[in-house]
């Protein structure tokens, strides 16, 4: 099923902090207590469900070459698609601004607690980072935008939370001075980063195309000696 | 300096070390640890952060005046926007391979929390000369940054850099190959970007003491 295959995908392996780096900005400032960061974890999920899907169906009526065939026969061949970026970032700050309104008017608590962060997310890297990957990716109908959007957003949210979490445990260790702060942050979403990559080799197995099937590799000998060679020989690629 | 004031190279001065934009105000970071695995993407990219954030910091500054304060983040955002597209055309004219490997990270320029940080700190209140030399000193820093990472980073994970083979010919076994040296394929992956910038940010605090947070 590609949609939960996106899900996982986007969440574990696509993950918008360990694997591109989106939204690092935010994530250093904001990960210092477990609370704010579960609050700007979850408006950066609802902004990105939003705008994902909206900036697809811009994407697919408006900007991609051959988009404008709907308005007119004659509009076929623009090709629109270098104003991505002022029209991807005019939807993600409208909506922002949006969602800053709502929020104000049903959790005033919610809206004081993430104070600045809130119209921060428009310039938040991962949201137009979101759009600019489901460009680039060509991904195919708005379901699946909309899937793509919380999912990644849901990967950031996982990311946040775990630094948030460690910073927090670790205001007690004895890091070294110099180190103290953001030096250990980001040694330690490397880390992180390092550990997340073994959820690569998920969704690469099973039956979907010949080119999945593993191979074993032969053991190139040019200038070894003898005995190198014949346990060489024993290798061999199968497929 | 001899054609800028001391308060003006201050301003083109400081970022470089003091106040990094990456290492110090944590801006910037995204694409400082995405783009940084060949020293080529690097250089490139700082270049267009300065072209943008030099040129941007004049505008706003020109434009201080008449900016509504409600619509300023639209404003800035429309004026970045509009200078990435420009960059990013030029780079898919003259550098087409390159643009494929920055691919959506020239566009993240337009997020890029330097730019709308400085714009916000400086150029909405200063004179379009200092907003210049803000703009660039603080597009040096983060280039700065960049460059050093993307120097490590290309050096000991594929033993080139700027695509020439400094360190001998792997498959030929020349150079420092001939010795048995391997290249370290990890520091091409984006986790190692990360670690290398800990300890830049280590170096640099142990440096200064006065930078050490508690």
């Amino acid at each position: 099923m590609e949609h939960i295959e996106l899900f996982f995908k986007s969440i574990f392996i696509d993950n918008m902090i360990f694997a591109t780096f989106l939204g690092m900005c935010s994530y250093l400032a904001v990960s210092k207590k477990v609370a704010t960061a579960v609050g700007l974890g979850a408006a950066v999920i609802f902004v990105l469900a939003i705008t994902v899907p909206l900036n697809w169906l811009l994407d697919q009526y408006l900007l991609q070459p051959g988009a404008l065939a709907w308005l007119d026969a004659g509009y076929a061949d623009y090709d629109l698609s270098f104003l991505s970026f002022i029209m991807f970032i005019a939807t993600i700050a409208t909506m922002v601004q949006l969602v800053e309104i709502v929020v104000e008017k049903f959790s005033p608590s919610l809206y004081n607690s993430l104070g600045i962060f809130l119209p921060l997310i428009a310039v938040n890297c991962a949201i137009l980072g979101g759009s600019l990957f489901m460009q680039s990716r060509e991904i195919p109908t708005l379901g699946l935008a909309f899937n793509y959007g919380v999912s990644s957003g849901i990967g950031w949210f996982l990311a946040i939370l775990a630094i948030a979490a460690i910073r927090e445990k670790i205001r007690y260790s004895n890091v070294p001075p110099a180190l103290r702060g953001l030096g250990i942050t980001f040694i330690i979403t490397g880390l992180m980063a390092i550990g997340f990559m073994s959820f690569g080799g998920m969704l690469t197995g099973g039956d979907e195309s010949t080119d999945a099937e593993p191979k074993t590799v032969e053991v190139q000998d040019s200038t070894k000696d003898k005995t190198e060679k014949e346990l060489a020989n024993n290798t061999k690629i199968i497929e | 300096m001899g054609l800028l004031s001391k308060k003006d190279s201050k301003l083109l001065l400081d970022p470089l070390t003091d106040n990094n934009p990456v290492t110090i105000q944590v801006l910037g970071i995204c694409s400082a640890l995405a783009i940084t695995a060949q020293l080529k993407a690097s250089v490139v990219m700082a270049v267009s952060v300065i072209a943008v954030l030099g040129v941007g910091n004049v505008v706003i500054s020109l434009m201080r005046n008449v900016i509504p304060s409600k619509i300023r983040i639209i404003v800035q955002l429309v004026v970045v926007a509009a200078l990435v597209i420009i960059v990013d055309q030029v780079l898919k004219a003259y550098s087409y391979e390159l643009s494929k490997t920055l691919s959506v990270f020239v566009g993240l320029i337009i997020t890029n929390c330097i730019i709308m940080g400085r714009f916000e700190a400086f150029a909405l209140a200063n004179g379009p000369w200092q907003s210049f030399l803000d703009g660039v000193g603080n597009a040096a820093g983060y280039g700065l940054i960049l460059i050093i990472v993307g120097f490590f980073r290309e050096l000991l994970g594929s033993g080139t850099l700027f695509g020439f083979k400094v360190l001998g010919d792997p498959i030929e076994k020349t150079g420092l190959y001939a010795i048995g040296y391997e290249n370290n394929g990890f520091m091409l992956l984006s986790p190692m970007a990360l670690i290398v910038l800990g300890i830049i940010i280590w170096v640099q605090r142990s440096r200064n003491k006065d930078l050490i947070e508690d």
